[in-house]
């Protein structure tokens, strides 16, 4: 398999307003300490870690919403890691975002159908309402939704139309930043199950950002371990959850409340 | 009688739809009950209402709630407030806006004991210090001085369980106490409110969307759906295997890292479908 995404001792630092000083510019604060890991082509890669562990950080720098301050991403063979906005714009097709939040990442005031659209009109594309048709299917939401509201739908439904969004310009890569955790267990199965069809059926490169270990094992291949910016540990998940190698993957398994209560939970 | 013990209680959106409908549920002495069920089930609803602070719109309409044998909804607002800020406390769900940002942490905790319970100054902050040693605080002298901001997710919600505790309540509502703390921070937090707990006494209705914290922390569990209980067991039988469709369904679609090939079943439209009616049956 091909590597989509090559990143190379990745930093990145951002200002620390809360110690700067009155006169003069605030001190860095390093967010992101050198990570190097790869994407390959295809497949379906969990980043997890605890709250600062920069995991967020860390998907907004491979979709450069963040430019990083040292090191290198590559996408398909090209060096990312400073390009400007105008040369980054045709690539942005390529790298397509799901967000956490639906309610603030749907535009309120406009129909479905509107927002589905839109990144197809910026990119370019003819036969947009069709598209916008296909991404509905794909994503199974009936095609009478594209005259509703966001305010109208369920927040799985939502979450859907974030989904259809992301899928509709055909991107290689996919990042879905806690796209569950504002779920019912309910929602949450439908949308897991979902994205595993898309993964199947599409051939979707997906990185998946979460703070619960349960929904990684069920969904990724393989699993990247973050702890304050950098990566403890890097393998495939079923190897991962068997035997972890590093304390903090141990640590975090062994905290998980499983819905067990025969579970052993000192 | 259980301490707390909810009688058919039913509460209403002015002029809207019922929020609860009927639901009857009993806390014993050094119980611990889990609330559990989607959002828009009721369940925050139901500590909001034991505890009095029902938002302005909503209303009980029926049923009633005893605490220690006394009937709430039988006294003047101003005997209930003061038999519920005596026997009960609320551990709320995002400790960085339950605490006053501009204050410090000493007198938030101590405000209750003073104000409700009329310690003077010196007892209530001897107590305090206890408390914060109590709930595993390194420097209590120093957090005591310290304001919210300076102090991480899970200190603030040390802190909250230390208030919660502080007046030795009878009953404490847990409303969601860990949903905003990691897996890590959580487990720490949800064994040390087990532990105050157990020392106290206290009977605990814990409040939870997470069916994991339930069979960890609750000895018993009402399952809610549509403002309705929809089945009320032990945790122990529940995990068993549930009586009601619909709380089967809300286990099947939950999904666990030790079991990752099973297949995860979001609740049928069926069973949505039957509670719907169940609870649309159920007059409020």
């Amino acid at each position: 398999m091909r590597d989509l995404y090559r990143v190379e001792n990745l930093r990145l630092t951002v200002a620390d307003m809360t110690r700067k000083p009155l006169f003069g510019p605030a001190p860095r604060l390093e967010i992101l300490k050198g990570l190097s890991f790869t994407i390959q082509k295809g497949s379906v890669v969990g980043i997890v870690g605890g709250s600062g562990s920069g995991k967020s950080t860390l998907g907004r720098a491979l979709v450069r919403l963040l430019e990083p301050s040292g090191g290198a991403i590559r996408f398909g063979g090209t060096d990312i890691t400073h390009l400007d906005e105008a040369t980054l714009r045709p690539l942005r097709r390529r790298f397509q975002m799901i967000f956490q939040d639906p309610m603030s990442s749907l535009n309120p005031r406009h129909r479905i159908a509107t927002i589905i659209a839109e990144p197809l009109r910026l990119h370019g594309f003819t036969g947009i309402d069709a598209a916008v048709a296909r991404a509905l299917d794909h994503v199974g939401l009936p095609q009478v939704m594209s005259t509703r509201y966001p305010h109208e739908l369920s927040g799985g439904q939502r979450q859907r139309v974030g989904i259809a969004r992301a899928i509709a310009v055909e991107p290689d890569f996919i990042l879905a930043d806690e796209i569950v955790s504002g779920l019912d267990v309910s929602s949450q199965a439908q949308v897991l199950n979902l994205l595993e069809r898309l993964v199947r059926e599409l051939g979707l490169t997906l990185a998946f950002i979460s703070h619960d270990l349960s929904v990684i094992r069920r969904l990724c291949a393989r699993t990247i371990v973050l702890k304050r910016g950098e990566v403890v540990e890097d393998r495939d998940t079923a190897a991962l959850f068997a035997t972890p190698h590093a304390r903090y993957t141990r640590e975090l398994l062994d905290a998980i409340p499983l819905p067990d209560p025969d579970q052993p939970w000192d | 009688m259980s301490f707390l013990s909810v009688r058919n209680l039913s509460v209403h959106l002015r002029g809207g739809p019922p929020l609860l409908r009927r639901v009857s549920l009993e806390v014993a002495a050094g119980e611990v009950r889990g609330l559990v069920g989607e959002s828009g089930a009721g369940k925050s609803m139901i500590g909001k209402a034991i505890l009095g602070i029902l938002p302005d719109a909503v209303k009980v309409t029926g049923g009633q709630i005893f605490l220690g044998g006394t009937d709430l909804m039988a006294l003047a607002p101003k005997d209930r407030r003061r038999l519920i800020g005596a026997t009960a406390a609320l551990i709320p769900q995002d400790p960085l806006t339950a605490l006053n940002p501009s204050r410090r942490i000493g007198g938030q905790i101590t405000d209750r004991l003073v104000d409700i319970l009329g310690w003077d100054r010196t007892r209530a902050d001897t107590r305090a210090l206890d408390l914060l040693a109590e709930v595993q605080i390194p420097d209590p002298d120093r957090v005591l001085r310290s304001y919210p901001h300076e102090l991480s997710g899970g200190m603030r919600q040390r802190i909250l369980i230390a208030s919660a505790f502080a007046a030795e309540p009878k009953l404490i509502v847990a409303d969601e106490p860990t949903t905003a703390l990691d897996v890590t921070v959580q487990k720490q937090i949800l064994r040390l409110i087990a532990a105050m707990q157990a020392r106290h006494g206290t009977a605990l209705l814990f409040v939870t969307h997470d069916l994991g914290v339930v069979s960890k922390v609750c000895r018993t569990l009402s399952v809610l759906y549509g403002g309705m209980v929809v089945e009320d067991t032990t945790v122990r039988d529940f995990f068993r295997g549930p009586a009601h469709p619909y709380s089967a369904a809300l286990l099947a679609a939950t999904p666990r890292y030790n079991d990752p090939g099973a297949s995860l079943i979001p609740v049928p439209d069926a069973v949505i479908d039957a509670v719907r009616a169940e609870a649309g049956a159920r007059h409020a």
